[in-house]
């Protein structure tokens, strides 16, 4: 309440920054700290890309960048056709749990790591 | 509280007594109070009736004897005994205030490498033998003298201050801490005044994101600086209030204290004006 006074009257209160700062840094952190867990994502994002396109596998890039307000992945992924159909999707769908289970073919997941669920960006994949 | 205190040494029991806690009192990030935690966490201990050892495990920057204001009585360090010159009763340093309480100093002209992991490893485990509590005071970093001070104790101390180097620094310590250890944390230097007018990481804030039992909280108070001037651990002050929060923190790592712990509040203005101490 204290602090929504504050918002509303100018700048937010220096303890609302830290905390926002340290949400971001942490984030970024702990990126790259796994980047086994990066890869899995990278591994699976191409999969489901390839699903729907012909892409060009070896010169794909996913990175993660710290914004103002945010932490954004970004995917460069040159595509060099359409599918004339797209193959089905595996079935059946994962449900959308914060853990879903690794995709049936996929490579191994690392062991996921407590604590670090609240530490998610709005634009980007689960840290962990 | 010392009052209670007993006279008899734990080093003269003849037979090992049961296993004791081995527990590191670290923080990744230097300046946040991980020496003057162990100090007072341990002075509290002892003042229990509970045997403890302190080892300062930072080789080369030696400071828990001073902090304690132990200085003058060390005569042997860790490496002295690690590398066989002198026994382990040798090197251990009594206090009188505290008859329960021993200190293993650092060397102060050596450096981290020098300490062999496993070796180190092996003193603590017959430390644990002798004492119910051994206390490691961790170094800064994250380098060999953190391995070397992790390596034997099955639990941890996690000291943070409400700044956003701490709470990063804390976060990647209690990720190289790994999941086989018990890990707690103290949030030290609070200034409640600071936290109620936004300008200062709360309690909560902290540990919204460390996600750690909470052992206790301390408030940035002189009281600490100037029994740090004196050598005196507040833990051992009865008036001090900081010192009362050490002394909570200790029953409740002997189990004698359970519940969430107080988060200080702000001084009124009557004890603004009338509580001060020299």
């Amino acid at each position: 309440m204290f602090e929504f006074i504050q918002r509303f009257f100018g700048k937010p209160a220096s303890s609302a920054t830290a905390k926002e700062r340290l949400r971001l840094v942490l984030l970024s952190d702990h990126l790259s700290l796994a980047p086994d867990v990066v890869e899995a994502l990278k591994h699976d994002l191409l999969e489901v890309i390839s699903r729907y396109c012909e892409v060009d596998v070896a010169n794909c890039d996913v990175t993660f960048e710290q914004r103002e307000k945010q932490v954004a992945m970004l995917a460069n992924i040159p595509i060099l056709s359409m599918r004339s159909r797209p193959a089905p999707p595996p079935a059946p769908p994962p449900p959308p749990a914060r853990d879903p289970d690794p995709v049936p073919g996929a490579a191994p997941r690392p062991p996921r790591r407590k604590r670090r669920k609240n530490l998610t960006g709005s634009t980007a994949a689960p840290a962990t | 509280m010392h009052e209670m205190l007993q006279q008899e040494a734990p080093a003269a029991s003849a037979v090992p007594r049961k296993r004791g806690r081995a527990i590191v009192v670290t923080s990744g990030k230097g300046g946040v109070g991980k020496t003057t935690t162990t100090a007072n966490t341990g002075a509290a201990l002892g003042a229990l009736g509970a045997s403890v050892v302190l080892v300062d495990a930072d080789v080369g920057l030696r400071n828990l004897d001073i902090v304690l204001g132990l200085e003058a009585r060390v005569r042997h360090h860790v490496l002295d005994v690690l590398e066989g010159h002198v026994t382990l009763d040798d090197a251990l340093v009594t206090d009188k205030r505290v008859p329960t309480m021993r200190l293993l100093a650092a060397a102060q002209t050596r450096e981290k490498d020098d300490v062999d992991t496993a070796a180190f490893c092996d003193l603590i485990s017959a430390l644990r033998d002798r004492f119910d509590y051994v206390l490691i005071d961790c170094p800064a970093g994250i380098e060999k003298g953190f391995a070397n001070a992790i390596a034997g104790a099955d639990e941890a101390i996690i000291v943070c201050t409400p700044e956003v180097s701490a709470v990063r620094d804390a976060d990647r310590v209690v990720g190289l801490l790994g999941d086989g250890r018990d890990v707690k944390l103290i949030v030290n230097r609070l200034r409640p005044a600071m936290v109620r007018k936004g300008k200062m990481l709360s309690v909560e804030d902290v540990n919204g994101i460390l996600r750690l039992p909470l052992l206790g909280v301390i408030e940035d108070a002189p009281d600490v600086i100037v029994s740090t001037n004196r050598g005196e651990p507040v833990a051992l002050d009865p008036a001090s209030p900081v010192g009362e929060s050490y002394r909570q923190i200790a029953q409740r790592l002997t189990g004698t204290l359970t519940g969430v712990p107080e988060i200080p509040r702000e001084k009124s203005l009557f004890e603004k004006l009338f509580g001060g101490r020299k």
